[in-house]
Parts: C-alpha cells; structure tokens; sequence
C-alpha cells in the first residue's frame, strides 16, 4: 500500500542529505513505528511518503502510483493523517470537526448525505468519542482532542493512518489508551498505520515492526525484538541504557551517567 | 428562519433607500419618480452589490490569511486605488469613467506588486508575506497619495479626500450593469471554494491531508477577492469596515461553514451598505457623508465588540 524504496532526500540549499537509502512498506493490518532523535529524518519521511516532497533518488508510491503524483483529494481517500500540532483558526464543534473528514467523497456544490453522517458516526465510536459530538472542541482535554483527531482521519474512510506523535503531552492513561485504540483499529479494521515517535518503548509495545534512523540513514528495522537492542539504542542516542522484556517485547531503561564521564 | 429574516432585512434595506432621500418624493408617485428611477434605485443597487462583495471578499480573505480581524483593504488595494484615483483628479483626466477606471487599474496594481510579494517564498502563497506586503504597499501608494494631494488645489483636495472615504454618489445604470455582470465571477470562484476554505482553517498541512489543494485554493481565493474589493473600490471608493464587520456578524449565526457564510456575508453586507448609504445621503440632507464615514460610526463599535467577544472564547 505504502512503499518507499532507497529513498534519499536533500533539502535545497542543504549540505547533507535529510534522508539516505531510507526503505519502508506497509500494508493492510500492519503497524509500524519510525523511530529516531530529533532531526533525524523522520518528519522528511512523512512528508515524501505522503508526496508532499518527491525524493530525489528512489520511489516513493501509495498504491503503486508515486506518492507526489496523486491528486491530493484522491490520496485522502486513502491515506488519513494526524499531524503533530494544527490550531482551530475559529470555534468548532466535535462532530463539524470529524465531518470535514468526509471532504475528499463529496463533490463540488453537493451537500453532505447521510452516508457522510454515517461514516463520522462510525469514527466517532470508533475512537470511542461519541459522547463528545455535540462539545465544543476547546472544551476538551488533551487525550479527547487526539481521539477526536483520530476520528477525522478514520471519517476519511482511509486504508492507511499516518500519525505524528500522538502521544505527545498526553498522561500515562490517555497515552496508553491512545495506543490501545490505534492497535485496535489495526486489528479489527485491517488498517494500515504508520507512526512517528520518539517514544522508543511505546512503539516497541504495540508496532510489529520498527524503523529506526539516525541523522537520516536507517540504523535497524524489523520486530522489536531486532530494532531495540542495547547496543543499538546506546549508540544511536548516546546515552546508556538497560534493557528489559516485557509482554515479549524490549523495553528501555535509561541510566544514570557515570559521574566521570559527565561532561 | 434565519435566512427569511436576513432576506427581509435586505428587501428592507433597499425599500428604505429608494423610499427615503433629501428630495420629498409623494409616496403615490414613487414608482413614476425620474429621481427614484434614475438616482436612488441604481445607487441603491449598486451599494447593495458592492457591500455584498466586500462582505464576501472579507470572509474569503479571513479564512485565507488565517486572520479573522482581516479586512479586504488590508491588502494594499485601497493605497492603490487611491493611488489612481487622486492622480486622475490631479491630471484632470476627462470623462465620467476617467476616475473609476484609474482607482481600478491602481488597485490591480497593487494587487499585482502584493501577489508577486507572496509568492517570494516558491509556489505557495504566503498569507504572512501577503498581510505585511499588502501593508507596506498599501502606505507606499499612501505616502505617494498625499504627497499629490499636498501639492493640489483646495477643491481637487477636498475632491481626493472625499473619494477617499468612499461614496456613492456616481451611481448609475451604466455602473450597476458593469458590476452586475463583472462580480458574479470572482463570487462564484470564492463560492465553489467553500469547502477548501472550511479546511484551511485547520491550517494548511491539515488541509492538505485532508484533501484540499492548497496551494491553488490560496491563488483562487487571493484573486478572487482582491478583483472583487478593486472592483468595489472602483465604482464607491474605500468603503471600510463592511468586509470586517459583516462576516463575523454572519458567523455569529450562521457558523463558519462558507457554504452558508458567504451566502449570508453578501445578503448582509449589501444590507448594511444600502442602510448606510442611505444614511449618508439624509441625516445632513442637503448635504453628504462619505459613506465610508458610516459604515465606520457603525463598524467600529460592533467592532470593538465583537473583539471582546473574540478573546473571551
């Protein structure tokens, strides 16, 4: 559904290449999670695996068409996006939020029918929101306005979610259930997700299989398992870290430096 | 409900401004009157016309610049058209259309220096570049305008300053026929963008994902408005507060979905310009305001309001 294959990117005016040989596929019922530290690439993936930036070396294709060259309300149809920060310019309500959701399946001049109604309901309970539809949506809380968010993505009726980190600024209950319900949607939807985070742990809980960059260049991909090993992490974060399993998957601890090695 | 209402307030308007005048017109003789005929119907049309595109260019233009305090004339058209307009009243330029026609070209003008302004940083309009451009045109043309006014005679002075603050008074079939068929395009090109506009309010990287094409929606309405507002300027003057204040009465009611914002934004501004007008015309009979002096007695109260309103939710 999702391809990018030896994709390489360089911002004009850049001296070194954002992306390097990056590859990456997902399909129907897989989640997958793009790892890495600050800066390093995984804002550009999005971008170019959503054709907003067309790579400069190897191919980047939804559905076997290159990604830049979907028309943007045809490629809404199929790919629904959580972006990291977007603000209200003006008041709105839940469900008139979740409707513009339906914007790439309505024409010109019709009108929203009620099957476009009936699909934002569908996100709605999706998301588990319901009881949110008719609140305001300054009214609501951190984890609420996520889930609302996911539901207008899910009312684009996609194949693939694409999600910038979600989890951002949500507590440990919202942050999890977050995750809980993303996985879900994978589970009982078969759909496709791909998640940007820094939260090594959380996507090495839930995603089947994790991309990790560094500066640009992928470091290890596959099950968490392969991807999250202590070597791997020490080195690409630098910083020393213990590693645990929990529910079959690792899970990082980060150390306390020594003192003689303190800058 | 809202909508008969609104329909009546602008019938309303209207009936009101052919009605009343300075000129005592006998009730019976209304409809056999040169001067309802001839001077207050057209004028009553052409306020009605005019005060409805800028209404919809305002709320065009708001969603556009993610500003909800923009206003049509913020973009610099205004500096040019008066631009134009004092230099055909400096060099005399003959003809009823000599004034109309070079307010327009200098408002085109400006449109023009402020579109190429916007578009320095690639394809992608900026709506940051196109408010602080539009600013620094639009007090260019106004630094260059009163220095030609500085240098007039006192009635060509008294002439520029007038038009500046918008009017009426030139009206005529001619007038209403040209806007009448000028306007319905740049109208029906913002109207069709209803939905990308409902989207762009979520910011411009959402509503590309959610469909939108955002950098032609950001030309379209940019264009659209601007030749709408030039042609306003044109035909009445700077006429403020209208684009402002209208749309964010219409969204108190009618919400932000500009499938029925702009309709209502056009219905209610070419009300509040009728009303206006034809309070500029009686209250200092024989006399005349400019109705840009009205439209901002009014505006900017409801103005100071609404920004109250607008920083408690």
């Amino acid at each position: 559904m999702l391809r990018l294959s030896g994709v390489s990117y360089r911002y004009p005016g850049a001296p070194r290449d954002a992306l390097t040989g990056v590859s990456l596929s997902v399909g129907p019922g897989e989640f997958h999670a793009v790892l890495g530290p600050n800066g390093s690439g995984k804002t550009t993936l999005v971008r170019i695996a959503l054709g907003a930036l067309s790579p400069l070396v190897g191919r980047a294709d939804v559905d076997r068409r290159p990604a830049s060259m979907w028309p943007r309300q045809d490629l809404a149809k199929l790919v629904g996006v959580v972006p990291q920060r977007e603000d209200n310019l003006f008041p709105q309500r839940v469900r008139e939020t979740v409707l513009l959701g339906r914007y790439p399946h309505l024409s010109l001049w019709g009108r929203e029918r009620a099957a476009d109604h009936a699909a934002v309901d569908r996100a709605l309970a999706a998301c588990d929101a319901q009881h949110l539809a008719d609140r305001w949506l300054w009214t609501l809380s951190g984890g609420e306005y996520q889930r609302v968010r996911i539901a207008r993505a899910l009312a684009q009726e996609p194949k693939l979610l694409v999600l910038d980190e979600p989890g951002m600024s949500l507590d440990l209950k919202h942050e999890m259930g977050l995750f809980e319900l993303v996985l879900g949607l994978v589970h009982t939807a078969g759909l496709g997700v791909l998640m940007i985070t820094h939260d090594l742990n959380l996507a090495a809980r839930f995603a089947d299989s994790l991309l990790l960059l560094e500066s640009g260049r992928p470091v290890a991909s596959g099950p968490p398992a392969q991807v999250l090993t202590q070597e791997t992490v020490e080195t690409v974060f630098s910083w020393p870290v213990a590693m645990q399993t929990v529910d079959g998957r690792p899970q990082m601890i980060p150390l306390r430096q020594p003192k003689e090695s303190r800058a | 409900m809202k909508w008969t209402l609104l329909a009546l307030v602008a019938v309303l308007a209207l009936l009101l401004s052919v009605v009343l005048g300075p000129a005592a017109v006998p009730f019976g003789e209304l409809l056999r009157s040169d001067i309802v005929w001839n001077l207050r119907a057209p004028r009553a049309l052409l306020a009605f016309l005019v005060g409805g595109s800028l209404g919809v260019a305002g709320a065009g233009l708001q969603a556009l610049v993610r500003n909800p305090l923009a206003d049509p004339f913020l973009l610099g058209l205004s500096g040019g058209a008066g631009l134009g307009a004092v230099l055909a009243i400096a060099l005399h330029l003959p003809g009823p259309w000599a004034l109309p026609i070079a307010a327009f070209l200098g408002a085109l003008a400006a449109l023009g220096l402020v579109y190429r302004l916007g578009l320095v940083g690639g394809a992608s309009l900026d709506p940051r570049i196109l408010l602080l451009g539009g600013v620094a045109i639009g007090a260019f043309a106004a630094a260059i305008t009163t220095a030609i006014v500085s240098l007039a005679d006192a009635a060509e002075l008294r002439n520029a300053f007038l038009w500046l603050w918008g009017g009426l008074s030139g009206a005529s079939w001619d007038s209403v026929l040209i806007v009448a068929l000028y306007a319905p395009i740049p109208l029906a090109v913002l109207f069709a963008a209803s939905r990308p506009l409902d989207l762009l309010a979520l910011g411009e990287e959402s509503a590309g994902y959610l469909g939108a094409d955002v950098d032609e929606v950001k030309r379209r309405v940019y264009l659209a408005a601007s030749l709408l507002t030039a042609a306003a300027v044109a035909v009445s003057g700077v006429i403020g507060f209208v684009g402002l204040v209208v749309p964010h009465i219409a969204r108190l009611t009618w919400g932000h979905r500009h499938r029925s914002l702009l309709p209502a934004a056009f219905l209610g501004g070419g009300a509040l310009l009728a009303f206006a007008d034809t309070l500029a015309r009686t209250v200092v009979a024989p006399r005349e305001l400019p109705v840009g002096v009205v439209t901002a007695l009014i505006g900017v109260p409801v103005f100071a309001l609404l920004l109250k309103r607008w920083t408690i939710a």
